[in-house]
């Protein structure tokens, strides 16, 4: 507990009108640095990314030239994850005392289109339809909930949680609470997924900043501690986006590495874990994801989403502030979005999605191409 | 004959259409297309074999909307749904496919699949062989 997040600052997720991801990666920063009540010269240390929303060390422009060293960061959906470990790494070495965090991004409308040759496919795969990021978390599920005898209603019931949950976030692109009902009555997609059971490339900013541990209390009386971090990139057999071919030999996801990473290091166990934000790109990955993540058991999903117990109120809340699914995905932006929810969530000033049970512990974890992920441990 | 969508994914020897693999020396992973490197241990001695004309459906989705384009030839206008999945060649490697099978109630996993020779439009307006798997009626699990 070496680390401690001091400030967060979150600009409302969606599709920008009438202002610019640089504007909004600006009003993030300058959230986040009035939270923590300190100025941008104070921040001796900078890093973020950002996949289309430009270069992250370039808004020093707006912030002011003082000077600090600042790092970009790009590594997919774990950009945020990995300049958080940046930062962690700098203050823990004694080279910074306090570090801004800072993911933003902003896609066009509709799927991502996919560089065959940027992710060393054959053109073929591209031109004859298969290089299309849905048709592997269709693949995905399919299969999981073939393996572990899972029913297809509780795509339904997941996303109707995350749609609720975003109805209660102002920071949510998507502010209408559905049923389970107006889901299954959505545009199958790609089998079983239907079109409320997908997030959309949106636009988005977050930033955080930290300290070293022992000083957060000057800043804050309530500094929210980070237990542990870690980033994992795939190992042989695992099951990833964008593969032609999949060995007979099955291996684990990154994310059952990242995850078991961050509960040795920490020394908390799932178990003790209050909340969580896991990566839903679609409705099944948030299944999957409880069960890689160690959050349950392969196939206990079904008892723990009917139960209630993934809800606002239940035992263990899951993506509290409505996921990629109510807020969208922003790339750079959405594993901070994932960190500042919790950042709120600990400290108990989440208003009308605050979890019913007081949490101590909240995990957040990101999964995406081609085939790493992040996980964050936070405490009180 | 039309061409191959790319030639090194498959022959077309004695009107028999066969995927190429390739066969890590070093620890034996088979993989598909054929790399230049073995997707488990790195290795470089990587030889070519056919794969298996016969395999199981691992898993399946149907596409249904129209992918981007580009990549993707056939434009949103020209778009009709259709089956892609993961078919298990028993011993060897697990490779994704499209499939002849776009209807989800004749479509289940572990059924068996035969594969076959697909035509598909190329970038240049004209048509091209590539893969795909069709359901094995004759052919009992
Ligand atoms: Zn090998």
């Amino acid at each position: 507990m070496s680390v401690a997040i001091i400030g967060a600052g979150c600009t409302p997720f969606g599709r920008y009108h009438g202002t610019t991801v640089r504007a909004e990666a600006v009003r993030a920063v300058r959230l986040a640095l009035g939270d923590a009540g300190i100025a941008w010269s104070d921040i001796d240390y900078a890093v973020g990314g950002s996949l289309s929303g430009g270069s992250a060390d370039s808004l020093v422009s707006e912030l002011g030239l003082t000077g600090v060293p600042f790092i970009n960061v790009l590594n997919g959906c774990a950009t945020g994850s990995s300049s958080l470990l940046s930062a962690v790494h700098a203050i823990e070495s004694g080279a910074a005392r306090r570090a801004l965090v800072l993911g933003f991004d902003s896609h066009p409308r509709g799927a991502f289109t996919i560089s065959t040759g940027q992710m060393g496919l054959g053109r073929w795969y591209g031109t004859t339809g298969m290089a299309v990021t849905a048709q592997f978390f269709a693949l995905k599920i399919q299969r999981y909930l073939h393996e572990h005898d899972l029913p297809p209603r509780l795509l339904s019931a997941v996303a109707a949680k995350a749609f609720h949950n975003g109805s209660l976030n102002p920071n949510a692109w998507r502010r209408k609470a559905l049923t389970a009902a107006d889901i299954e009555n959505s545009a199958m997609l790609v089998d079983p997924l239907r079109q409320f059971m997908l997030c959309s490339p949106g636009d988005g900013a977050t930033a955080l900043v930290l300290c070293a541990a022992e000083t957060a209390k000057r800043y804050r009386p309530d500094p929210v501690y980070i237990r542990a971090v870690a980033v994992r990139t795939r190992r042989p057999g695992s099951f990833e986006v964008l593969s032609p071919s999949l060995s007979i030999r099955p291996g684990h996801s990154p994310t059952v590495d990242a995850a078991a990473a961050v509960f040795e290091q920490a020394g908390i166990a799932p178990a003790e874990v209050g909340l969580a934000q896991v990566q839903d790109t679609d409705a099944g990955a948030e299944i999957i994801h409880l069960a890689e993540t160690g959050l349950c058991a392969h196939g206990e999903q079904t008892e723990l989403i009917d139960s209630g117990a993934t809800a606002l109120d239940g035992r263990l809340p899951i993506n509290t502030d409505g996921g990629c699914l109510a807020n969208g995905e922003p790339i750079g932006a959405s594993g901070l979005r994932q960190i500042h929810e919790n950042v709120l969530q600990l400290r108990g000033t989440a208003g009308a999605h605050q979890v019913a049970r007081d949490p101590g512990v909240a995990l957040s974890h990101v999964y995406g191409a081609p085939g790493l992920s992040g996980c964050t441990l936070l405490t009180r | 004959m039309d061409n191959p969508v790319d030639p090194t994914l498959m022959d077309l020897a004695d009107g028999r259409l066969r995927l190429r693999g390739g066969r890590c020396a070093a620890c034996d992973e088979i993989h598909f297309p054929v790399g230049t490197a073995c997707p488990r241990c790195g290795g470089d001695d990587i030889r070519v074999e056919p794969l298996a004309d016969e395999g199981v459906l691992w898993s399946w989705t149907v596409q249904r909307f129209p992918p981007p384009s580009p990549p993707y030839v056939p434009s949103a206008a020209e778009f009709t749904p259709f089956g892609l999945g993961y078919v298990e060649l028993p011993g060897q490697v697990i490779v994704e496919s499209l499939l002849t099978e776009c209807d989800p109630a004749r479509l289940h996993i572990g059924m068996p699949m035969r594969l076959v020779e697909f035509s598909v439009p190329t970038e240049s307006g004209e048509t091209a062989v590539t893969f795909a798997f069709t359901p094995w009626e004759g052919h009992a699990s």
